[in-house]
């Protein structure tokens, strides 16, 4: 039985008076890859960031509608931003690890969540740097800068960040897009490792990569949801003409 | 062969910028050969650890060195934690609005009010209204006022320097906000803020108008333990150079003094400003990114 994460009821976006999204409903199953597919521009990294409200950080911003996580409102007034960012995790498309060891910054999550006990971090930055895939590069030096990491590892290490924290939902910004083929094979291979038990929001701009890792797919297309189904289905049997001239790449 | 007119041009617009660098640097290499040539003679270790003697004409300045000492230090306490406090309110919390712009273009015009004017308001508010009297303490805090523009500015741009994926990935792991401030902004702003609290402390080391009012003596040798010390008058090294030029009875003959104290002034100043390129430097090398 599929179960209900997130769902967005006539969502809308406001960058000041421009609206960024419109009208979006779309439900993201637990324990699924939902990727979200479209043009530059489209709103796709908007739509993602309104998931754990990162947009509220950029000031003259305001939605409209509800986005509810477990059948709660995340937009609601007595909803607790700090613990619904724990709750839905984030990566970014540019890989950001802080310039601190690279323990550090696994355990960053779990410091300021009042962890104190240096044998239970221990303990949970390695499980998280296992489950991100980065263990066995690392762990003779995790208490080296995470700058000197590569690119690859940078991005896996801030998968790691997220996962130390448990999250329930991973949002992921075109985690791949600045990683050569065989890191970003090792990330997508990662991806299906984690939805055993994550549920998993990806942006991504590569059609086959969305066809490879997502078991449900979003077209977006000048910020409205154009169409949404299960990737099978939107790659091969897309409804919208739109949609198929996008993931057929005759688009524009 | 012909030049052409294009490459002539280049030529004189580039001597001309030349000319102009030259001109300030040598300017600035015969004030500092001047002060060397006539100051360095009479620097010895009596000049550094006496007191002025004979109305001033012999012995040496250690009241002057101990008074911008503490006047400094009385400064910077002043100064930086409100400085900080405000710039990270600024640049943190603050909405990007109207009210924010004109206040940090206030701030920003601050740093242009002529330092006599500090004075005169100093003198106002802690020598006469808040009964500090003419002391270390309505000097020290009147040069903080002076200070707080650069201390504010130099904390805003020390903050703006830190990338915002910082935040936004501290923010994305459920840290609030004052702990992304805390544990993943602050550190990293902090060299930059000590070089700007650092020059504003330099210039207001070498400033004479805002102490004139508010507690510089002539000659104060007395100089009693902490924290006594801060509720007296006291002597300050640009005040003294001040009084050594210009307002002693025998003035040709304290000359060499008063080019000792420039000297030991500038020495101070200049290692100041060391500093703090010194801890810009290290903070460069340390977020040079790959
Ligand atoms: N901070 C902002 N202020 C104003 N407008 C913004 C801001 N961020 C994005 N926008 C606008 O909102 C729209 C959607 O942007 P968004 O970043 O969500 O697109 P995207 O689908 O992620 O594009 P890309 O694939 O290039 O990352 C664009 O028109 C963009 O110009
Ligand atoms: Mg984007």
């Amino acid at each position: 039985m599929s179960k209900i994460k997130i769902k967005t009821l006539d969502f809308n976006f406001y960058y000041g008076k421009f609206k960024a999204l419109t009208n979006i409903n779309m439900e993201i199953e637990t324990h699924k890859v939902t990727a979200l597919i479209g043009p530059s521009g489209c709103g796709k990294s908007t739509f993602l960031r309104s998931l754990n409200r990162m947009n509220d950080i950029i000031p003259g911003t305001h939605v409209e509608g509800q986005v509810e996580l477990d059948g709660q409102h995340i937009y609601d007034k007595k909803v607790d931003v700090v613990d619904l960012r724990r709750r839905v995790g984030m990566v970014f498309q540019k890989s950001n690890p802080f310039p601190k060891s690279i323990f550090e910054n696994v355990a960053y999550g779990l410091r300021i969540n009042g962890e104190r006990n240096h044998g239970k971090i221990a303990h949970r930055v390695e499980e998280s740097l296992i489950g991100a895939a980065l263990w066995d590069e690392v762990k003779d030096r995790l208490d080296e800068s995470a700058m000197d990491l590569s690119g690859g590892q940078q991005q896996r290490l801030c998968i790691a960040r997220a996962l130390a924290v448990k999250p329930e939902v991973i949002l992921m910004d075109e985690p791949a897009s600045a990683l050569d083929p065989i890191a970003t094979q090792k990330i997508e291979e990662l991806i299906f490792e984690l939805k055993k038990d994550y549920t998993i929001v990806i942006v991504t701009h590569n059609m086959q990569q969305a066809a490879r890792v997502s078991d449900y797919t979003a077209f977006f297309y000048l910020g409205e949801l154009i169409e949404f189904g299960e990737t099978d289905q939107i790659f091969t049997n897309p409804k919208v003409k739109k949609t198929e001239d996008y993931v057929t790449g005759r688009f524009g | 062969m012909k030049i052409p007119w294009k490459k002539v041009q280049e030529k004189i617009g580039f001597m001309i910028i030349r000319l102009a660098t030259v001109l300030v640097v040598l300017i600035l290499a015969y004030i500092l050969y001047d002060i060397f040539k006539k100051g360095l003679p009479v620097i010895n270790w009596e000049f550094i650890t006496a007191k002025p003697r004979k109305g001033m004409t012999e012995g040496g300045i250690w009241p002057a060195i101990v008074g911008t000492f503490w006047v400094s230090i009385v400064t910077v306490i002043f100064s930086v934690p409100i400085g900080m406090f405000a710039a990270i309110y600024l640049n943190e919390y603050a909405n990007k609005c109207r009210i924010v712009r004109i206040i940090r273009l206030a701030i920003r015009n601050l740093s242009g009010v002529p330092s006599i004017v500090y004075g005169l308001f100093g003198f106002a508010l802690f020598t006469l209204s808040l009964n500090m009297g003419l002391s270390v303490i309505s000097s020290g805090l009147t040069l903080g006022l002076l200070t707080l523009p650069w201390t504010v500015t130099a904390s805003e741009e020390a903050l703006k320097t830190v990338p915002m994926s910082y935040r936004e990935g501290a923010l994305a792991l459920g840290a609030t906000k004052w702990q992304t401030i805390r544990t993943n902004v602050l550190p990293y702003a902090v060299p930059g803020m000590l070089t700007g609290t650092i020059l504003g402390l330099a210039r207001a080391a070498g400033e004479t108008a805002p102490i004139l009012f508010t507690g510089v003596a002539f000659f104060w040798p007395i100089l009693p333990k902490f924290p006594t010390v801060l509720f007296q008058q006291f002597m300050a090294l640009p005040y003294h150079l001040f009084i050594m030029s210009t307002q002693h009875h025998e003035i040709v003959k304290v000359r060499p003094i008063a080019y000792g104290t420039a000297l030991v002034l500038i020495v101070l100043i200049v290692a100041m400003n060391g500093l703090a390129v010194w801890i810009r430097y290290r903070l460069r090398k340390k977020y040079k990114r790959a």
